[in-house]
């Protein structure tokens, strides 16, 4: 390229106002819209949970005037908060800001498609978000078939136009991550600094290759299970309707071959974040780095083929069911290898207790409670007994709620002052630790109880029996609530306040390449390429 | 901080441990539904039911044990290798023992956890010759039960069990009988104690799951598809159980209900229901409801009104 030209180049750099977000081709820039969306997302998934405990707070129907309602919230909040707050948050957010900064890449390998990427996705929820407004069931508004989506409710159950919405929208969002799925394969594999080999990539690097990997695989055959519903719905297929040769259940081996990959999807960056974090504050480096790149290859390997553990009531043969007992066990010990990992980073280490330290304490301690529970479910001898209960509601939020959300907010408080060049509140940010920590526990711990007892999940209304844990769940999800606005009150308390950070404001144990940046870092970093020292090894 | 830090640590060692010795505790759990705060599962009425019992308290201790060790280790290690007492960090990261360890121990585990796993599902699928054959089918939102005839000359008959409403379930009350919300019905499937009960299970709609919690049965209703499960009720009464598979809008108000009755009752009521005379049949249920009730403690749903 002639200087002349790169000249040019340099005179659009930094373009501002509207031009700057909405054509936005700068990975920083995109990464910072996927954040503020993913917060709005969180904001509204949230306030749906609000809404349903508030109705199971007590028995009886207080709140909704319809149970259809409910179940809208029950769907919209799943649908939400997987696709528009964890998934926005991990890949396109932390994603997109840090896997070039940490690989020493200048951009994204394709700047354009990323913006697509992002703008793709506000579309898919407003198209969620209407489809509230239209008719689902007859007489009724709103999707109430659960995140799930399984058919026939999804497909003669409602034959309003609220589900053709929500189709669309899960496939615009499925093309924006497998668009992004695909530019972080291709940034990892080709824009490497010189020097960063795969074995001497940072973790978190690793944990979006992997990622980027599930969804690539997991995001078409999901397009295609709700292709085939809209064509059931509106042109007289019947992949799915019994009375016309079809099968319900195929709607479900298709959806659960891409959800299971999905939670992993979800939870791979926050092993990545937490691995950071505690090594970062341990003044150590990560022990058994091989161990734990390959541990969450093996966990998206493995999670491919375990999926119908989601379906062990649906009549499928028996040693099918020992078949997929087996497969799911085993996930355990790449899992086990990770939290052993952890721990053993902080052992012999010289802890320091900062903010998101404490996050990621947090999360290795709750995500091993999930983990466990998830051996006990993965068994269908005793998952006869808890499918579809409150035991499983506590499994995955304990998981995702309580895992995949803290590995968030504990890589936002680790790179907060690295992204706005400011230290975050200490005071807010531990009261939102705590109220969040105490709240997630006293609202989802008994939900273990309310499961064994037997309260099926998805309900607006339960018998009397189940009424002291329901009531004390529900007043913890209030606290987590108090602790979300201190989340948010310490945004603002930060960004008013613009106490300057260096570098690297977490001392020696922070050593991945974002940290010999400034803070925030260029527009435009690494004119130079960093180089890797051979000798430097993990 | 720190010390903040480890004192909830601790509480949560503390409700583990008060989970574990509490979850295995079958007094507080209720029969045939859920009692107000209890910890762990409804008492077993069935060999599966049971069986899953003792599974889950193996696996549950297990778990428990695992996460507690996982806890203790991070407590360890959180006032052990903290700045002030550890001001100097080891650069170790490889021990190959360790890490083989860690790998070996787990599937020992799980190896351990499989082996009973097998053969409760094993038992699970193990369907002994019927002695009584239902099949259910599902609809929104309530349950159609049908008696299938054993011999050839016999007569089937069903009958609908839909949820009592809040007005009928006074009308129970006054007449002395235990209903609970949105556990009672109409017309309860009733099958003699001791006895070999096959489901068959399907829906004439969407999606649904038939289950009673305390035989340990749960299947999916799915259209186009019939599905089995069999229990062996041993102990008389009646246990409720919920439709456990998202089906719209009415789904937490389509309940089961399961009478559980000597042989010589469940005779008279059959030969009643074979002969379509539902009043006689009505007339039984009642007696039988009235006598059981009778013999149980308290109805807990009754006693918090």
């Amino acid at each position: 390229m002639g200087s002349a030209a790169h000249a040019a180049h340099d005179h659009h750099d930094h373009p501002t106002g509207l031009k700057r977000w909405l054509f936005s081709t700068n990975h920083k820039d995109i990464g910072t819209m996927y954040l503020i969306f993913a917060m709005i997302g969180g904001l509204v998934g949230g306030i749906l949970s609000i809404g349903m405990r508030l109705e199971l707070q007590e028995p009886g129907m207080q709140i909704f005037s319809n149970p259809h309602m409910f179940n809208v919230f029950v769907t919209a909040h799943g649908i939400i908060m997987v696709f528009f707050m964890v998934m926005p948050a991990t890949m396109g957010g932390f994603g997109n800001w840090f896997v070039p900064l940490m690989i020493g890449a200048p951009d994204m390998a394709f700047p354009r498609m990323n913006n697509i990427s992002f703008w793709l996705l506000p579309v898919a929820f407003v198209l969620l978000i209407l489809s509230l407004f239209v008719e689902g069931p007859p007489g009724m508004n709103g999707i109430g078939g659960g995140w799930t989506l399984y058919p026939p409710l999804a497909t003669t159950g409602q034959p309003g136009p609220a589900m053709d919405f929500g189709i669309l929208s899960m496939h615009i969002a499925g093309a924006s991550s497998i668009l992004g799925a695909i530019n972080f394969i291709t940034t990892i594999f080709n824009m490497r600094a010189p020097g960063m080999t795969l074995h001497k990539m940072p973790l978190f690097a690793w944990a979006v290759l992997v990622t980027a990997f599930l969804l690539l695989l997991s995001l078409p055959v999901f397009a295609g299970a709700i292709t085939m519903m809209l064509t059931d719905r509106n042109f007289g297929t019947t992949f799915f309707t019994a009375s016309g040769g079809g099968d319900p259940l195929l709607y479900q081996h298709l959806f659960w071959f891409f959800a299971h990959p999905e939670v992993y999807i979800l939870i791979l960056p926050g092993f990545g974040i937490v691995s950071h974090i505690v090594s970062t504050f341990s003044r150590k480096p990560i022990f058994g780095y091989l161990g734990m790149a390959y541990a969450m290859v093996a966990i998206g390997l493995v999670g491919f083929i375990v999926w119908a553990h989601h379906m062990y009531t649906t009549g499928i043969n028996v040693n099918t069911q020992a078949y997929f007992v087996f497969a799911t066990m085993v996930i355990a010990v790449p899992t086990g290898v990770k939290i052993f990992s952890w721990i053993a980073t902080m052992w012999g280490g010289s802890i320091e207790f900062r903010l998101p330290m404490i996050w990621a304490i947090g999360f290795i301690f709750l995500f091993t409670v999930g983990g466990v529970t998830g051996v006990m479910l993965a068994n269908a001898g005793v998952d006869r007994a808890l499918h579809d209960t409150y035991y499983v509601v506590a499994h995955f939020h304990y998981v995702l709620s309580l895992g995949a959300v803290f590995s968030i907010f504990a890589g936002y408080y680790y790179w907060f002052p690295k992204m706005t060049g400011y230290m975050y509140s200490e005071f807010w940010g531990r009261l939102h630790f705590w109220l969040s920590f105490v709240g997630a526990n006293v609202l989802f711990f008994p939900q273990h109880f309310l499961g064994l007892a037997g309260m099926p999940r998805r309900y607006a209304d339960y018998p009397d029996g189940f009424a002291f844990w329901n009531a004390i769940s529900s007043y913890g999800s209030y606290i987590t609530a108090l602790g979300t606005i201190c989340f948010f009150i310490g945004i603002f308390v930060a960004l008013a306040r613009k106490q300057r950070v260096g570098e690297n404001p977490w001392g020696v144990g922070a050593t991945t390449l974002e940290w010999t940046l400034p803070s925030p870092p260029p527009f435009h970093q690494y004119e130079t390429l960093p180089k890797i020292e051979a000798t430097k090894h993990h | 901080m720190i010390r903040r830090m480890l004192g909830s640590l601790g509480a949560a060692v503390m409700l583990a441990l008060a989970a574990a010795v509490l979850f295995g505790d079958a007094a507080l759990a209720g029969m045939g539904q859920p009692t107000d705060g209890q910890l762990g599962m409804q008492e077993a009425a069935s060999p599966i039911a049971q069986q899953i019992h003792q599974f889950h308290d193996m696996v549950n201790f297990i778990i428990i044990a695992i996460a507690v060790f996982v806890l203790i280790l991070m407590i360890y290690v959180l006032f052990r290798f903290n700045a002030k007492a550890n001001p100097n960090p080891s650069r170790t990261t490889h021990n190959t023992l360790l890490e083989v360890a860690w790998t070996v121990i787990p599937i020992m585990v799980l190896v351990y956890i499989a082996l009973p796993s097998f053969r409760l599902l094993r038992a699970q699928y193990n369907f002994p010759p019927a002695d009584l054959t239902i099949k259910a089918t599902a609809y929104q939102w309530y349950w159609n039960h049908e008696y299938l005839p054993k011999a050839k000359d016999g007569k089937a008959f069903n009958f609908d069990s839909v949820m009592l409403t809040d007005e009928e379930i006074k009308e129970q009350k006054a007449a002395g009988l235990p209903a609970p919300r949105n556990l009672a019905v109409d017309n309860e499937v009733v099958v003699p104690v001791n006895k070999n009960v096959h489901v068959l299970v399907t829906a004439g709609d969407v999606l649904h799951n038939w289950t009673i919690p305390s035989f340990g049965s749960k299947v999916d209703a799915v259209p186009g598809r019939i599905n089995t499960t069999w229990f062996k009720a041993t102990k008389t009464g009646v246990f409720y159980g919920q439709c456990s598979e998202l089906c719209g809008k009415d789904h937490a108000f389509m309940p089961i209900a399961v009478r559980v009755v000597d042989d010589g009752t469940f005779s008279e009521w059959s030969a009643a229901m074979a002969a379509r005379d539902k009043n006689k049949a009505r007339e039984i249920l009642k007696r039988v409801a009235l006598e059981q009730a009778g013999k149980k403690t308290k109805d807990v749903a009754d006693a918090r009104q």
